[in-house]
């Protein structure tokens, strides 16, 4: 139930934000400082999601070769950066986790 | 001056190219829902109701480590943001329409259908006189109909795949490698670097947080980060 609340929650407040200037055009315009932050929203929660699932695989701060999923993100990024291609990146980054949990 | 039919069918052929790398996305969306602890009914429906790739990755990425409401919330809806920037730039081409066009095509305005839509509204016919109306919301309406039914059909696929999944695949690890796809070639230059490495670092030092806020925290030190070295510059 709370699930289903929240999913509908986001819906209507992701619509109103594609409907907001379409709306309110000729009334309103962003302001610029708001304008500029909003460029970082994409790059600093992404990396503050990807950080954990890689440092802390299981919920522990493990920088250490042993950690496949540190190694396999550090990879894929390399082919991210290189190819900007995602299918590829996925690909990649899921093939070395499971080189290297077959070799462990 | 094209007709309606015309812009609609040239909408949904520019579409086309994006839509290979949707389809692979919407299918890792439904086998992660899957694996999150979504129900099938769910995450198809989140994906009508929210409508919106990266968002629904994070919520159901939340969802999965037993996030509260709150926080899944306002993540999800910070991620959505920069729809505002979209809508901002469209709006002058719309602004002549009937209110349920203008519903319509904001429901339908995702990264992708923006990205076709803006770039054929600023090549053809600057400007939009509300006396002598022009069909060029077809296009937006083709682009973001092909995105649609695609958007539903893949997810529907990975649903459908993702029932069939071992967990001891670790198909949950493809959706940090689904957000490093996205977020490496977003780095171009030196404050997009300052805002997600700061983010990042956060991330890890506050992840004991209550209530996963460690998130929030995170993004908010990378989002300052950036605009303090994008002021130096």
């Amino acid at each position: 139930m709370t699930l289903w609340l929240t999913m509908v929650a986001i819906g209507i407040a992701t619509f109103a934000i594609r409907f907001s200037f379409i709306y309110l055009f000729g009334r309103f315009e962003i302001p610029d400082p708001l304008r500029m932050a909003l460029r970082f929203v994409p790059p600093a929660v992404l990396s503050a999601i990807v950080f954990p699932e890689l440092l802390m695989p299981g919920g522990d701060f493990d920088f250490s070769l042993g950690n496949g999923r540190l190694l396999a993100g550090v990879l894929a990024a390399m082919v991210a950066w290189r190819t900007k291609n995602v299918v590829l990146t996925i690909l990649v980054g899921m093939a070395v986790l499971y080189i290297l949990q077959a070799l462990g | 001056m094209h007709s309606s039919r015309q812009e609609f069918a040239a909408g949904i052929k520019a579409e086309l190219p994006l839509l290979v790398g949707v389809i692979p996305f919407g299918m890792i969306y439904g086998v992660l829902a899957l694996a999150a602890g979504i129900p099938p009914g769910a995450a198809q429906a989140m994906s009508a109701v929210v409508f919106a790739g990266s968002s629904q990755f994070i919520a159901t990425q939340l969802f999965g480590v037993g996030a509260p409401a709150m926080v899944i919330f306002t993540t999800a809806v910070v991620v959505n943001l920069r729809h505002a920037l979209y809508s901002a730039s469209i709006a002058p081409y719309l602004r002549c329409l009937k209110p349920y066009w203008k519903v319509a095509l904001a429901y339908l305005l995702t990264d992708e259908a923006y990205a076709v839509s803006i770039s054929h509204f600023q090549q053809t016919e600057g400007e939009v006189d509300c006396l002598r109306p022009d069909q060029r919301h077809w296009y937006l309406l083709g682009a973001g109909l092909a995105l649609w039914s695609t958007w539903q059909v893949s997810t529907a696929v990975g649903i459908f795949l993702g029932a069939q999944v071992p967990s001891s695949w670790s198909l949950d690890f493809t959706l940090a490698l689904t957000f490093i796809a996205i977020l490496v070639p977003a780095l171009k230059d030196r404050p997009a670097w300052a805002a997600a490495l700061s983010a990042g670092v956060v991330a890890v030092l506050a992840y004991a947080l209550a209530y996963r806020l460690g998130l929030i925290v995170a993004s908010l030190v990378g989002i300052a980060a950036g605009l303090l070295l994008e002021s130096k510059s």
